[in-house]
């Protein structure tokens, strides 16, 4: 047993000895501990640093709520977290912890030097301090500011562990195991409701894990516990969910409850995930979240050994520690004295209690004189004396007229502070509902709710056991409705609840020197609050950003309304009326991984793959991502650099035969006896005389005029078409075309099927794509005449069925075999067997894109960009004008649509063949106008077009339709291209090789 | 997150929806007749009520359905689903 550990209290096991590591030093705790606790049971109480001023802090609570005891905890590559909370994570064998924002060492701290210079750091010096020269921000103040802020490191190792995630329905769904919790679900689950009960701790109890004198139904805390959790327990309709933390409350009573499922355990386990987002939909909510205590506010209130009172009677209690031989207490509110006495009976010396009050209750004063505490009513603490530790407090008698008289020194090695204590509000707020300002308890409570949820106990304002469970019951009861009745607790032994409130303690001393703090994770005090009212500053939102009080990752929860107490001082009003900050999810911080669940990596970012990926993978394809496809770029030979495999491929492709796996082309097969004036309707073209058999380029609008997508599209009867659309915008289309056909035509017959991914797309171009498919095809006749450009028909491929179009995205001869996906691989590795005497060459996307360049075929959101008309793509023909309306056109209409002025589409040619313009860059009228330089368009597609040896481009340049011939600059780092408008098709303008 | 209850598949979490902004706002029957303030309006203009709201929804990740929803815009509450050509319902304020 270490100095501080008391025999026979607390939950912890005490043959259960842990070895654990904190700063590289070895110690011994108990099963049960928490870190927190067993430091505090080796007598360590000094374990970081704070955040600004770098002071040294020691463990302030015992809970969720706290701000000073933050450490990173090392369980091997990829599994270090910072910014723990010591006093939530509970001790297994071989646990290492460190504490953070020190250096070089926890004890000798080179950033301490800004407490001695905290007078020149104030709230808000940053953005006083560093404003120039500008210059400054990014190479001095930034650095420097980053590296001295912040709290622990972030890891950078890829997290090691799995994360779970599930759905859950419910009737109730309960947040907090403490008495009005368990009351809730002892009363809701009778009925047979679907019960959840969350509680964030590792085991259930709330408050009575700190309070095992009082007496419940006849028996003590702990026996009556116990056996509410095996009534619960042996009920199927309730799950019990401890170390699970409802972080977040949102529309339609859905909570988002991390479960912790393994960060508990020796760092060798396990097979379980560890942690597990339970995404939970209940009928009803019942919130028991209980309350905060909240500290007081005096100079020198962050020493290590001041911490909450409640936080003092947790540790002797719950795990047994003692956190000091000689405890001194300072309160507004009786529940403070409950620690002293329990603190007193096990034996650890109570010096002294400072009570602001001059007239504590008599009961209170006669037990403590019968424990020989010493009780200053009406006294105040106006200073805090030790380096590491605290070891003296400065006290003084308030007279009636709040005048401060002469000071004495009090020795101790722990303060415990008492400021009352806040109902935690969090997840009523986050749901929206309305708070409601409770002058007595100087504290929002929850009011008018949002969401179909009760709030219970502490959490409601609702103080003291036998209220807390009554709450809890009548509550747990109205969820089940007439079936359920409240059940009864009877309790002995209640201690008196009741308090003031402070706002800074008084001092003798000038206020404007003291270092009390307010917010201790963000180094916020008092006179911080006070120093942004005085500047200006008048709702607490301002406060609060200017101060960066409540803004650290605690939310607050100590120091929110004891920072709009001051602030509603200052600005004399009400605090109500200067406002509570909003709570937002989560209620603690909560690992990315808890979100992330499955969707990591492949999981997370879905890669589509062709029926032909594997063959391309094989034969070296490089590839590239579009939209989720994985496609091939190119296909390099050994030792080719990119350039040259495009180059060979495009040469190739026009000299003899190129092969491209075109499946991922989106596909949707429009039929029915309205089909036809379902695409009159939806596609700009006129599809009525479109014959059987025959093909089409559509382009598809919004509603506002601008292109969306295009494809050729096939009709393979009066009632069948087969529709392309562009990889990208497969789904979007499709959605499209749903939503107008249900929503606006419902009388249309006419049915829309996906079969983007039926159909495996093998495009063969070049002048010999024909003499290879004759051997393999079946039933179609391809000649020329007999299959003309822009047809599509039925047959046969290597016996498959197959959908043969005539269509050319490269200006050569070229087909489009589609076969179901399932025999796109076998199709493919015909097509090259049957290739190999024309030298038939895969080629990639990059070379799809500068053959179609070449023949100034535009790709959809690369030429186009939301703001472009078919007339401003050069388009215009694709426009049935006789049609009385498809989507779009009434836009078309409008008179800046048809204003020449508008960006339109043309060729470039820089003057140098050699360059290769940059895509997206700006084009100017001049090199020589004044700066700054009116931009009138910009480069959207620019390739090297080994056909003609030289750069293409295609650009949006205004009025650029009128403007052939003219010279245009453009800008690029390091040289201004002189450039010249044409038209944008740079090979074969006649179209004479498609015609074959 | 809501839980919305689509009329042929019954209630799934909202992440299986699209939105589909306002409802009952019929596509003007010939576009042509109307003004270029008038289409505009048609086009563009949407209310943003703060209370009831009639808007599309689209069972977009699970039957591909259009269909309509009562919904108010500050407790998010849905009183009802509806068939795409229902009127929409009365709703109590």
């Amino acid at each position: 047993m270490t100095g501080y550990r008391v025999a026979g209290r607390g939950r912890v096991d005490p043959d259960a000895r842990l070895r654990f590591i904190f700063d590289g030093r070895s110690y011994e705790g108990l099963h049960g501990d928490t870190l927190a606790s067993a430091l505090l049971a080796n007598g360590v109480h000094f374990v970081g640093r704070s955040f600004k001023y770098h002071r040294p802090r020691g463990i302030m609570s015992a809970g969720v709520e706290e701000a000073n005891a933050l450490v990173g905890v090392d369980r091997g590559r990829g599994r270090y977290t910072p910014n723990t909370r010591a006093t939530v994570l509970e001790l297994y064998d071989g646990l290492t912890a460190e504490s953070q924002n020190y250096w070089p060492s926890l004890r000798y701290d080179i950033g301490a030097v800004n407490d001695i210079a905290a007078p020149l750091i104030p709230a808000g010096f940053y953005y006083k301090t560093f404003k120039w020269p500008a210059s400054f921000w990014n190479k001095v103040y930034e650095p420097v500011i980053r590296r001295s802020a912040g709290l622990g490191r972030a890891p950078t190792a890829p997290d090691a562990d799995r994360y779970a995630s599930r759905f859950a329905h419910c009737d109730v769904l309960i947040v907090g195991a403490g008495p009005a919790g368990l009351a809730a679900a002892l009363t809701a689950s009778e009925s047979g409701a679907r019960v959840i009960l969350a509680d964030e701790n590792p085991e259930i109890g709330g408050s009575l894990l700190s309070d095992p004198a009082v007496q419940i139904d006849g028996k003590d805390a702990w026996n009556w516990l116990e056996e509410a959790r095996a009534t619960l327990a042996g009920r199927a309709n309730v799950t019990l969910l401890t170390r699970t933390t409802a972080i977040g409350y949102y529309h339609q009573n859905f909570l988002g409850l991390v479960q912790r499922l393994t960060d508990h355990l020796p760092a060798a386990a396990s097979s379980l995930p560890r942690e597990r987002m339970w995404k939970v939909r209940a009928a009803q909510v019942v919130l028991a979240q209980g309350a905060i205590e909240r500290p007081l506010v005096f100079d020198g209130n962050d020493r290590p050994g001041v911490m909450l009172a409640g936080a003092g009677r947790s540790f002797l209690n719950r795990y047994g520690v003692k956190v000091g031989n000689r405890v001194a207490v300072v309160t507004v509110h009786d529940s403070a004295y409950l620690a002293a006495f329990d603190l007193a009976r096990a034996g650890a010396g109570v010096a002294t209690i400072v009570d602001l009050r001059r007239n504590p209750r008599a009961a209170l004063l006669a037990e403590a004189r019968s424990l020989g505490i010493e009780v200053l009513s009406g006294w105040t603490v106006t200073a805090t004396k030790g380096r590491a530790r605290i070891a003296e407090i400065r006290v003084n008698p308030v007279d009636q007229n709040g005048k401060v008289g002469a000071a004495r020194m009090i020795g101790c090695d722990a303060l415990l502070m008492s400021g009352g204590w806040t109902p935690s509000v969090h997840l009523f707020s986050h749901s929206k509902g309305a708070l409601d300002w409770r002058e007595d308890l100087q504290a929002f409570v929850p009011g008018a709710p949002n969401e179909a949820v009760r709030c219970a106990g502490a959490g409601n304002g609702t103080f003291g056991l036998a209220a807390a469970l009554a709450e809890g019951a009548a509550a747990g009861a109205a969820t089940a409705g007439s079936a359920g009745t409240p059940t009864v607790f009877s309790v002995d032994g209640e201690a008196p609840f009741s308090g003031v409130y402070f706002r800074e303690l008084p001092t003798d001393r000038d206020p404007t020197r003291a270092k009390a703090f307010i917010d201790f994770q963000n180094d916020v005090t008092a006179k911080d609050i006070r120093l942004a009212v005085r500047e200006g500053f008048r709702s607490i939102e301002h406060v609060k950003r200017y101060t960066t009080n409540g803004m650290a990752t605690d939310q607050g929860k100590t120091s929110n309304i004891n920072g709009l107490m001051i602030a509603a001082d200052a600005v004399g009003k009400p605090a109500p009326e200067v406002g509570l900050t909003t709570f937002r999810p989560p209620y603690t911080p909560t690992t990315f991984g808890a979100f992330v669940g499955y969707s990591r990596d492949a999981h997370f970012e879905v890669e589509r793959k062709t029926s032909i990926d594997s063959w391309a993978e094989a034969n070296g394809a490089v590839f590239e991502p579009v939209s989720l496809w994985r496609r091939a770029w190119y296909f390099p030979r050994s030792g080719e650099s990119m350039h040259e495999a495009v180059a060979r491929e495009c040469r190739a492709t026009r000299r003899s035969l190129g092969i491209f796996d075109a499946s991922t082309l989106g596909k949707i097969e429009v039929v029915g006896p309205d089909a036809a004036e379902f695409m009159n309707r939806m596609y700009t073209n006129a599809w009525t005389k479109l014959a059987p058999g025959r093909c089409r380029y559509g382009l598809l609008l919004g509603e506002d005029g601008f292109i969306r997508d295009d494809g050729v599209i096939g009709r393979l009867s009066d009632e069948r078409f087969h529709v392309t659309t562009t990889t990208g915008g497969a789904a979007r289309v499709l959605a499209t075309m749903e939503d107008y056909l249900q929503t606006e035509w419902p009388d249309l017959k006419v049915w829309l099927t996906s079969t983007s991914e039926q159909w495996a797309v093998i495009a063969l171009n070049g002048p010999n794509a024909r003499k290879v498919l004759e051997p393999l095809v079946q039933g179609i006749d391809l000649n020329g005449e007999a299959f003309p450009h822009m047809a599509v028909r039925e047959g046969k491929i290597c016996g498959v069925p197959t959908r043969l179009f005539r269509v050319s995205f490269t200006g050569e001869l070229g087909f489009e075999v589609n076969v179901p996906a399932r025999f796109g691989l076998s199709v493919w590795k015909a097509l090259i067997e049957q290739g190999r005497p024309y030298d038939i060459t895969p080629y990639g996307t990059e070379t799809m894109h500068a053959l179609r360049a070449e023949k100034g075929f535009i790709i959809v959101g690369q030429d186009t960009d939301g703001t472009v008309t078919p007339h401003d793509a050069g388009m215009s023909w694709a426009i049935g004008k006789t049609k009385p309306d498809f989507v779009g056109k009434r836009s078309l209409a409008r008179p800046d649509m048809q204003d020449p002025k508008r960006k339109q589409l043309v060729g470039l040619l820089t003057e140098k063949p050699e360059t290769v313009l940059e895509e997206g860059a700006q084009i100017v009228d001049g090199p020589y106008a004044a700066v700054p330089m009116p931009m009138i368009g910009h480069v959207t597609s620019s390739y090297h077009s080994e056909t003609l040896g030289r750069s293409i481009a295609l650009a949006l340049i205004q009025g650029g339709h009128g403007r052939k011939g003219e010279t245009v600059y453009v800008p690029m780092p390091g040289a201004m291209h002189k450039a010249t408008i044409t038209d944008t098709v740079f090979v074969d303008k006649e179209g004479a090789k498609l015609n074959v | 997150m809501f839980l919305i209850s689509c009329p042929f598949c019954g209630p799934r979490e909202e992440s299986e929806f699209s939105y589909g902004h306002e409802g009952h706002i019929a596509r003007p029957a010939d576009p042509d007749s109307l003004s270029d303030a008038e289409w505009a309006d048609y086009l563009f203009m949407r209310k943003n009520p703060k209370g009831w709201h009639y808007e599309r929804w689209n069972h977009a990740r699970g039957c591909r359905r259009w269909f309509n929803v009562a919904r108010h815009t500050v407790t998010h509450e849905i009183r009802a689903v509806y068939k795409m050509g229902d009127p929409p319902p009365a709703i109590e304020p």
